[in-house]
């Protein structure tokens, strides 16, 4: 085969490899060592990181790409998909973990973000990138900058599923009200939340976002993550939630089990039992707005 | 009839709307029913492993009890199809990525497969591929894609990329390392409907 012909990094590709995420566990590793715990849970991806979440929260000072050795380590020890995070409009951190081999790109608020006023073009990426997003408007500009994933902002490190749970309602929310709406409608709603209008289109037309959208920022037991699922996650990262367990193995191969067997309550009830507490976390309503991190990015 | 999709994780519903899609280009009904727990297999007429992450399907296919189902669907000679991480799970025989991680397989194919064998994500590509039932090529979507590396002569070739076999079809069981799923052309589920109708 000659390689001209063999096409890389097209949209197709990347919102390809999202749907491979589906209704899949992707989780938070900051060693090979948790890396290897989460993919023999049943973890479909890690997210490798220097710090969870919860630590980021609690350290302060700026937020980074992961040490590249970190990533590189993680990259050589598990046969599952690894995704880095870039801070946000940092696209030469993104560039970087593309060049080490990471196969999905998180422009993430949990970092400190390099650009108060852009978000990375990722359509010039072969890599897929997934983004944080708290409403339709914000999804949609996203998914227009190229991202072949989104995943609710949530509040990340916090252990508090509550906003994770706003964001989804929300997004639901306005895509059901996009349903019946004449195309003068949708455009006027197109320009409410600054969303592109042909995404709004194909949004209303599809009755969900054109690609994968996963809970993500504050899932910390089965339960939760059954909960993100019944309000119709793709799929759901979890953070801080694994590794800040009581008991990380027995902690990750119940939430994969539980994204399985969201609509069984019965099955969760089993699931749920003997895993040791979850992370202890910190009530959303506590934490000064400085420390916000949900409201980072547009 | 009845066919069921494999609904534990990946891309499940891109199954069911091309097979609705096969089936309504072939004037066909079915009914198509997506599988999480076990009980179900046995009552389908034909199987469909989409893609996925193998490692995750694997264990939860064990975890749930359906991989022996799969197997008595085979041994029944009803028709099964696996698409990338599918194809994986039907092999007899993984690359060193595959057993270290202890990868479950089904072993319903006489192939040895390489888990990654075109590389990783940013490697994934799409390609007109020559397949040989059909007669023309088809845009082939490869995603952190496996390849059939070795396999017996019960298997037959259908396609390859140099010298790895990326579809292939042992009696009533098809395996493909790319999604069909994931493109309007809907000529690879409409070959696998034809066994069945």
């Amino acid at each position: 085969m000659e390689l001209e012909k063999l096409r890389h990094g097209t949209e197709l590709i990347k919102r390809g490899f999202a749907k491979m995420q589906k209704g899949g566990v992707i989780m938070d590793v900051t060693t090979p060592e948790q890396a290897q715990i989460a993919e023999e849970a049943g973890a479909v991806a890690v997210m490798a990181l220097q710090a969870v979440p919860a630590d980021i929260r609690k350290e302060g000072g700026v937020a980074r790409m992961a040490d590249p050795k970190i990533v590189s380590e993680i990259i050589d020890t598990v046969t599952i998909p690894v995704m880095a995070k870039a801070r946000i409009g940092h696209f030469v951190e993104g560039e970087i973990l593309q060049a080490l081999g990471v196969d999905m790109v998180d422009e993430s608020e949990v970092l400190t973000p390099a650009d108060h006023k852009y978000h990375i073009d990722k359509t010039v990426f072969t890599v897929p990138f997934v983004c944080g997003a708290r409403d339709l408007g914000e999804a949609l500009r996203r998914i227009n900058e190229g991202a072949a994933m989104i995943r609710t902002k949530g509040e990340a490190g916090t252990g508090d599923v509550s906003e994770a749970v706003r964001h989804m309602k929300q997004i639901m929310g306005e895509i059901r009200a996009l349903n019946g709406m004449t195309k003068e409608e949708i455009i006027r709603v197109a320009r409410e939340i600054e969303a592109p209008i042909e995404l709004v289109i194909e949004t209303a037309k599809m009755q969900r976002l054109p690609v994968v959208n996963f809970a993500a920022g504050g899932v910390a037991t089965p339960a939760d993550a059954a909960l993100m699922m019944r309000l119709g996650a793709d799929g759901v990262f979890v953070g801080s939630g694994i590794f800040k367990a009581e008991k990380p193995r027995e902690m990750a191969i119940a939430i994969v089990e539980a994204v399985n067997n969201y609509d069984d309550a019965q099955v969760l009830a089993d699931i749920s039992k003997g895993i040791g507490s979850g992370m202890k976390g910190i009530s959303i309503d506590t934490i000064p707005d400085e420390m916000v991190l949900r409201t980072r990015g547009w | 009839m009845r066919i069921g999709v494999i609904a534990i994780q990946g891309d499940v519903s891109e199954h069911v709307e091309a097979l609705e899609a096969a089936l309504s280009h072939r004037g066909k009904e079915a009914e198509i029913v997506t599988i999480k727990q076990k009980g179900i297999v046995p009552c389908c007429d034909a199987l469909i492993i989409p893609g996925g992450e193998s490692t995750t399907l694997g264990k939860l296919l064990v975890r749930e009890g359906i991989a022996d189902e799969i197997k008595q669907i085979k041994n029944a000679g009803r028709p099964i199809m696996g698409t990338c991480a599918g194809l994986i799970l039907l092999a007899k025989e993984g690359d060193e990525q595959v057993k270290k991680t202890h990868q479950y397989l089904l072993g319903l194919m006489d192939t040895r497969v390489n888990r990654n064998a075109f590389g990783r994500q940013r490697d994934s590509f799409e390609v007109e591929l020559d397949i040989d039932f059909l007669d023309s090529t088809y845009n082939a979507v490869f995603i952190r894609a496996p390849a059939i590396v070795q396999s017996g002569k019960d298997v037959r070739t259908l396609s390859r990329i140099d010298d790895m076999v990326v579809a292939a079809e042992q009696e009533n069981v098809l395996a493909l390392a790319f999604h069909p799923e994931l493109t309007a052309d809907t000529r690879v589920h409409d070959y696998f409907l034809a066994k069945l109708f």
